[in-house]
């Protein structure tokens, strides 16, 4: 049965990327359990709006964990408190009554902050550009089962190929390491008979794009697994490591 | 207006490939220099932004969202279908496009359908190269599942997570061509005019949505794929950002809508809990190829599911068609669902809800088995409701998913508006008056990979290179301050009520009058309600802040001005299909089953209509359709 909570937030609020930016608090007063966290932000933002003032700016889209929009940081941790859940599928039942929320944006050098909790992920998409992909252009594919595909390696690409790309990875690491989504990119495309032919100057484009988007590198801290919404392994950290160096050894 | 469907001459099995014989065609070194402009980045937006680059032309692609990766079409759960005929179960090409015919009442363009089924096994050739890991068996060949209104198994997909993998695999293929500098790639970007001269479309009007700026982008042709327009429901299954207004701003520059009142509501979406719900979420189809539906025989029994014998269960699916039973297409297992309900037999706190049980399931085939096909829709399942479906059936209920209307076009995808192309959801073209399970994703993708590059050089080929219209043109800066005006309107109503209020009301008028089932008072009374809501909206809008950075506000603000728009128009067209046919189901047209009720005498065509003007009531055309390959039949699903 749904229950009411009264909480209070504490939220950055930062006007642009030149702003300091600051912690604002907010009540939130007659919050049912049964709402998710963004529709919480979203009673909190309707009143906002009703009184004239800016609302909280957030990124979100299809509220139900497969976009990779939504990316807050909530007490201190990517996503919030639940474990495999993205910000908009966390639920307010995860909190208690009288509960102080601290809700930040991703705070890494290479994702800088746009407005309040919204951050710009280009960098990502920028290590896509490099090498995430299999070169093949519409229309000269063979016919799809001429190529078979051991179930283990397909499903262990699928794994790997789950990631979101909202950036708890970087968020959680102490380096503000993006070694987690490179590595699942990487590792989903190297598992498959169809990324063979560029596995190696893969691994090898995207990590340096990865280093020169101003990530930091991986200690093996493993918070990245810990708060990966979709789980993601450090298996593919290690995949990724073996192929990068073997590139380095063959492709010089 | 005229509405000319161009569909090629000869059979229909050799129709698209004459066609693209016929074409003409555009020089490799020429293609460089016609720009074109993709709105939209999801399935088909992607999937064309790509191709394009790759046969050279030069691509400017714009969504809004911060990376094309996040576009609505990531969250297609089932699969995709193909007519590949891997499981020798009868399945060809004939038969996919038959089904995709069939299941959608018999309202869509054979045509275009046959090219469709046609195209959809080279699609998942195209996505296997990619490397999108679809489902394999053991002995390493691409898996299959059943979806509704099939009896083959071809559905290819990759766990609950098939659109995501699909969409990943156009959004490679697009950063590719972005990282080559062929695709130049705009994000956060809205499109708020389109930019028409002489007639053609001839480029866009964006808004920056970091900074605010409103600007131009000039092209050769401007190709939509912005997905449909299903959230004018307010609650429904689509992502928050999900709108019609590039749809919207080019059916006011002279591009004919088709067919607004065909929406498809979902039968599996977990049931509303309360006045705060933002969205909907879906729960794949695919789970109905194991679980089975049932609601309480006797009314009111509040029972918990667990504890109702099976003799007091009405497993109303099976029970009503046998031959299809949990299977059946979407629009039918929605309106049964209804009906239930409105019997007083639905179950959970509202009543508004039907049992989706997997104990038989996991009986026959073993939990771990379940859990290997639907563990992650189980677990997201568990996230949102907190009740565990391995141990108590889960509730579900229907909810807007796709809108199978949209903008008109022809057998080219092109618009009215010459230049002015239309893909994937956001075009009306293949699905009729229901689309069937695992067909947006093949649509989507046969359209941006295989059909509009292979038309759009028929249109190119008649412009002479390098004679684009200037940035500073009196069209183009026109349509700038149309745009910007739009929006100083909105800012300058100061009133009291936000733009989600708003929305709601929609949202409501339209679930209850526009939705499952639709009568001529229900349509009237909605007729005159939204114009009441609209003129509201004008005077009563509560914007804060500016124009000049991020203003989430003002973005929907605008989006909901044009679905206050749209839904009337939706709500003209449902009062004027007087038939019932798939989703448009007019209560005054059933039979004494309670199925829909066609009248091909009168209404055998597809309705498209002219916007005339503001606050004048549009004009309705038709385009007959012709069945020469498919009779024309009662749909049966028993």
């Amino acid at each position: 049965m749904a229950k009411s909570l009264n909480i209070t937030l504490h939220v950055w609020r930062q006007k642009n990327a030149a702003d300091p930016g600051r912690f604002v608090d907010y009540p939130a007063k007659g919050i049912s359990t049964e709402m998710s966290f963004l529709e919480m932000l979203d009673v909190v933002n309707e009143a906002l709006i009703h009184k004239g003032e800016d609302p909280i700016v957030f990124d979100h889209d299809c509220r139900e964990g497969i976009c990779g929009a939504c990316n807050l940081v909530i007490n201190g941790r990517p996503h919030g408190p639940k474990q495999r859940t993205t910000t908009c599928q966390l639920h307010m039942r995860s909190f208690e009554d009288g509960a102080s929320i601290t809700i930040e944006p991703v705070r890494a050098e290479a994702f800088p902050i746009v407005k309040d909790l919204m951050v710009n992920r280009g960098a990502f998409d920028r290590i896509i550009q490099a090498g995430g992909f299999i070169s093949v252009a519409t229309g000269c594919s063979v016919e799809a089962n001429a190529t078979q595909v051991p179930k283990t390696n397909a499903d262990l690409a699928m794994d790997a190929a789950a990631c979101i790309g909202c950036g708890a990875c970087v968020a959680a690491c102490p380096n503000a390491s993006a070694m987690l989504f490179v590595a699942a990119k990487v590792s989903h495309l190297a598992l498959l008979p169809q990324g063979q032919p560029e596995r190696y100057t893969r691994a090898q484009a995207m990590v340096r794009q990865m280093d020169a988007e101003g990530f930091g590198t991986c200690t093996n801290h493993g918070e990245c697994e810990s708060v990966c919404p979709k789980g993601i392994t450090l298996d593919n950290i290690a995949r990724m490591n073996r192929d990068f160096i073997k590139a380095s050894i063959s492709l010089r | 207006m005229e509405l000319n469907a161009n569909i090629p001459e000869g059979p229909i099995e050799k129709k698209w490939d004459k066609h693209r014989f016929d074409e003409k065609l555009v020089n490799p070194n020429n293609k460089r220099k016609y720009r074109v402009i993709v709105v939209g980045s999801g399935l088909a937006g992607a999937a064309a932004s790509a191709s394009l680059a790759e046969l050279g032309y030069d691509v400017a692609c714009f969504c809004y969202q911060d990376s094309p990766r996040r576009a609505h079409s990531i969250a297609a759960q089932g699969g995709i279908n193909a007519a590949k005929n891997y499981h020798n179960d009868g399945d060809s090409v004939h038969r996919l496009f038959y089904d995709t015919v069939k299941g959608g009442d018999f309202r869509s363009r054979e045509a275009n359908v046959y090219r469709l089924a046609q195209i959809s096994n080279n699609i998942i050739d195209q996505c296997v190269a990619q490397g999108v890991p679809f489902a394999r068996e053991y002995g390493g060949l691409l898996d299959n599942r059943s979806f509704g209104g099939a009896q083959v198994s071809r559905t290819f997909y990759a766990r609950g997570q098939t659109g995501q993998q699909l969409l990943l695999g156009a959004y490679q293929a697009l950063e590719r061509q972005i990282g080559l500098g062929k695709v130049e790639m705009f994000t956060r970007h809205e499109m708020v005019e389109l930019i028409v001269v002489d007639g053609r479309a001839k480029g866009i009007v964006t808004r920056d949505m970091v900074t605010g700026v409103i600007e131009s982008h000039v092209a050769d042709a401007v190709c939509l794929a912005t997905g449909g327009y299903g959230n004018v429901f307010y609650l429904a299954t689509y992502a928050k950002g999900c709108n019609g207004s590039a749809a919207w701003r080019a059916y006011q520059k002279g591009a004919a809508f088709a067919n607004p009142c065909y929406t498809q509501i979902h039968p599996t979406c977990i049931p509303v809990t309360g006045d705060h719900q933002s969205k909907l979420t879906l729960m794949s189809e695919s789970l109905r190829n194991d679980g089975r539906i049932w609601v309480p025989m006797k009314a009111g029994d509040k029972r918990p599911a667990r504890d109702i014998p099976e003799a007091e269960r009405d497993y109303y699916l099976e029970r009503k068609y046998p031959s299809f039973g949990n299977l059946a297409p979407r629009d039918i297992s929605s309106r049964a669902a209804k009906q239930v309900c409105d019997e007083g037999r639905g179950v959970g706190e509202t009543g508004r809800g039907v049992n989706l049980d997997f104990a038989e399931a996991i009986g026959r085939l073993g939990k771990d088995k379940i859990e290997e096909k639907y563990g992650n829709l189980f677990e997201m399942y568990e996230r949102i409701t907190d009740e565990d479906p391995y141990k108590m059936p889960m509730r579900i209920y229907p909810a807007s998913h796709y809108t199978m209307g949209g903008l008109w076009v022809d057998y080219n995808l092109m618009t009215t508006i010459p230049g002015l192309f239309c893909m994937g959801e956001a075009n009306f073209s293949d699905h009729g008056a229901n689309r069937l399970g695992a067909s947006a994703l093949m649509q989507g993708l046969a359209d941006g990979y295989f059909v509009l590059p292979a038309t759009i050089g028929g249109y190119l080929a008649g412009i002479k290179p390098g004679t684009r219209i200037k940035p500073d043109a009196p069209e183009v800066k026109a349509a700038e301050a149309a745009a910007l005006e739009r929006q100083e309107r909105l800012f300058a109503i100061k009133g009291k009520q936000s733009p989600t209020d708003f929305h709601r009301q929609l949202g409501k008028i339209m679930w209850e009058h526009c939705g499952m089932g639709r009568t001529e008072a229900g349509l009237k009374a909605a007729l005159k309600k939204i114009p009441e809501l609209r003129e509201q909206f004008y005077q009563d809008l509560c914007l804060p802040g500016t124009g000049a950075d991020v203003n989430q506000t003002l973005e929907l603000a605008g989006r909901v001005a044009d679905f206050l728009e749209l839904g009337e128009l939706m709500c003209l067209d449902a009062l004027e299909r007087r038939e019932s046919c798939g989703g448009h189901f007019r209560e005054e047209w059933q039979t004494d089953e309670g199925e829909a009720l066609r009248d091909d005498e009168n209404f055998c065509h597809v309705a498209a209509w002219e916007f005339t003007g503001a606050g004048k009531t549009p004009k309705r055309h038709v385009e007959q359709l012709n069945f020469e390959n498919v009779h024309l039949a009662t749909r049966s699903y028993k």
